[in-house]
């Protein structure tokens, strides 16, 4: 059954235009950086975007930063939540049922299928930006990119220049609501004034970055093309993990509704109420929780040392949703009537 | 005759039904409040071709989904192939072949690659490669589709489509089939050749238990009928008895006052030229010779018989638009 939803991954035309969008949005935004040499001051735009005209190989990183807030879960949630829905509406699943396939294996085969769908796009973008990138942008030396990191905005994230390092030791017992208490600490601190470090920056566009904005000085070494991709690879497999919360919600939602776009819009929204709340000070108490709240902790993966703490964190809290919201579709799917 | 009264007809002798392949006893499904599928007792014996024949909205498909496990009962037992439903479905339903209120398919594949994705989803056991294209073309090729080209199902006609579902239908070889509106969308010539399909399969031993709401559809088909109202089964019985002789003569005449007089109360319905009359000792020759030593000239004397319509239609009493219009409303939530 899973290789037959797999040929039906692919042989469905909606699957190729959505991973086409997602490859052409960084392509485009390439395209402009290049020829106009204007990137976003650092810790404005997308991260990595300012960095990128250094070292096009730091591309793909760049590029799931584009694409990780809308393009990414709108693609995920527009596939999952339309695996059992669309099959659903369109009548073919009664037909799967009396062939018969279990509903066990079905809804397995399905979860399968969006879960390629999600590791096929995360590594169709690295890719695609990855030639991108280097191709227009060289493939400068990374160590620069990493040390021009800029400080990720948002409610909760943390790890600001000077606590960075240190945090993982002195925050590793803190979970919960500790955490968003002391990320709104830092997010007080002005990460901009912590420029003093001994960081060599050879390019002098680096240094008017450096000196116009906020950023976050990590002393490190330099960036192996090993290291590098070691890195990427975390990052995207960060991404994939943090997608498949999304798919859960929105196959769980497929499961409840014989509508796709029912679906993926309620997925949708449970972001979006997600995202809201999670830079919301009065939601404080909840927002460890919220499925949004760990997404950007990928950034982490570039910094030296990697920052594990918040990156942990969500690998728990996705694996969480994942499981709960499986085993609400597992329940609800196996004892419905099939009436579509 | 009342619908509502629980029980339902047989109007032959009851005859011993055989080994049946489909059997349930008070099987009720709610929805809410309503009632969809309202303790039905349903025998389908083996090599049965059965009509399950109801207007829209009777709890026809309810039913039909019950025994192939997708709508769970709220009460009652399910016996399919000698194993209970929905429990051991998944046993049953390789034997198998259904078409459930009309055909589906992806649209984007062409129907070959459709067949094939629904073939390879079936049980393992079922799968061995090189066999499976045979199995797709060999079932393309009895319903008719035999030559189909690369087109998307997008692009069929509502007959193709129909002639597809029921490809898939026969996939497994299946021991039983259960349709539902088969023959919705074709024309004449396709009705022609998927009621002679049917036939020919029967005839191999498939028990064909098809539902629809067409009765000339039943009546050309089928051995047996189940007649359904408002999610009661009404009338279950042999055709052959359901349209058998009423006890009454159908007299018709050029001079029906005359006959009218000369058999007083015998006559139990007038119509114009036509009477129907009690049947007196003797049949039909000895009213024959009654009438005509009383001067009464005779166009045409028969036996009647009932139809199928006749009984339906008494069975399933007026009335009943209204309020099968709010029932079709409810019965899909």
């Amino acid at each position: 059954m899973i290789a037959v939803e797999l040929v039906k991954l692919i042989r469905r035309p909606r699957t190729w235009v959505a991973v086409g969008l997602l490859c052409l949005l960084p392509a485009v935004v390439a395209v402009f950086l290049a020829t106009t040499r204007i990137a976003p001051p650092p810790g404005q735009g997308a991260a990595f975007l300012s960095a990128v005209l250094q070292s096009g190989s730091l591309y793909p990183a760049a590029a799931l930063a584009l694409v990780l807030p809308l393009f990414l879960p709108i693609a995920v949630a527009v596939v999952a939540g339309d695996a059992v829905a669309g099959e659903s509406s369109q009548g073919t699943l009664r037909y799967l049922l009396v062939r018969p396939v279990r509903r066990t294996s079905l809804l397995v085969a399905k979860l399968v299928s969006v879960v390629v769908f999600v590791v096929g796009s995360v590594v169709a973008v690295a890719g695609t930006s990855y030639v991108v990138g280097v191709s227009l942008f060289g493939a400068g030396d990374p160590v620069a990119v990493v040390r021009a990191l800029p400080e990720v905005t948002g409610g909760g994230d943390d790890a600001v220049a000077g606590t960075g390092p240190a945090a993982p030791a002195g925050g590793g017992g803190q979970v919960g609501s500790s955490d968003a208490a002391s990320g709104g600490q830092a997010g007080a601190t002005r990460p901009g004034a912590d420029t003093g470090d001994g960081a060599v920056v050879a390019d002098d566009q680096a240094a008017r970055e450096r000196a116009q904005a906020s950023v976050s000085s990590l002393s490190g070494e330099a960036l192996s093309p090993a290291d590098l991709a070691a890195r990427l690879l975390g990052a995207m497999g960060y991404v994939t993990v943090s997608m498949l919360g999304v798919a859960a919600i929105a196959l769980f939602l497929s499961t409840v509704t014989a509508s796709s776009l029912g679906a993926t819009l309620g997925a949708l929204a449970a972001l979006v109420t997600s995202q809201v709340l999670v830079s919301l000070d009065a939601a404080a108490a909840v927002t460890p929780y919220l499925p949004t709240r760990y997404w950007l902790a990928w950034v982490d993966f570039f910094r030296d040392p990697i920052f594990l703490r918040d990156i942990t964190a969500g690998l728990w809290l996705q694996a969480g949703y994942v499981v709960v919201l499986m085993l609400a579709a597992w329940a609800n799917f196996t004892t419905k009537d099939v009436t579509s | 005759m009342s619908a509502g009264n629980g029980t339902t007809q047989r109007i032959g002798a009851r005859r011993d039904p055989g080994r049946l392949v489909i059997e349930t006893r008070r099987l009720t499904k709610r929805y809410g409040a309503h009632t969809a599928v309202d303790d039905v007792d349903l025998h389908v014996a083996e090599g049965a071709r059965y009509g399950f024949l109801g207007p829209n909205g009777s709890g026809k498909t309810t039913m039909v989904r019950m025994l192939l496990g997708l709508v769970y009962a709220t009460r009652g037992e399910i016996t399919v192939l000698g194993r209970p439903v929905p429990s051991r479905v998944a046993e049953v339903l390789p034997e198998i072949g259904a078409m459930v209120e009309g055909p589906a398919a992806y649209p984007h594949l062409s129907g070959r690659t459709n067949l094939a994705l629904l073939d390879a989803a079936g049980p393992r056991r079922d799968r061995d490669g090189r066999r499976r294209r045979d199995r797709v073309e060999e079932v393309l090729e009895r319903v008719g589709l035999g030559a189909i080209d690369r087109r998307p199902v997008r692009a069929y006609s509502l007959g193709m489509r129909q002639r597809l579902g029921l490809a898939g239908a026969l996939l497994n070889r299946p021991r039983l089939l259960v349709l539902d509106e088969p023959t919705n969308g074709l024309d004449p010539h396709g009705i022609r050749e998927v009621r002679d399909l049917l036939l020919e399969l029967n005839a191999a031993g498939t028990t064909v238990f098809l539902s629809s709401h067409l009765l000339a559809e039943i009546e050309a088909l089928c051995t047996t009928v189940g007649v359904v109202d408002r999610g009661r089964l009404v009338l279950e019985d042999d055709l052959d008895a359901v349209r058998g002789p009423t006890g009454r003569l159908v007299v018709r005449t050029p001079d029906p006052d005359a006959a009218a007089r000369v058999l007083g109360s015998a006559v139990a319905e007038r119509q114009d030229h036509t009477l129907v009359v009690e049947a007196a000792p003797g049949g039909p020759p000895a009213l024959a010779r009654h009438l005509v030593e009383h001067g009464v000239p005779l166009d045409g004397l028969v036996e009647q018989r009932r139809s199928l319509e006749d009984v339906v239609v008494a069975l399933t009493g007026p009335g009943s638009d209204t309020s099968r219009a709010s029932r079709r409303n409810g019965a899909r939530p």
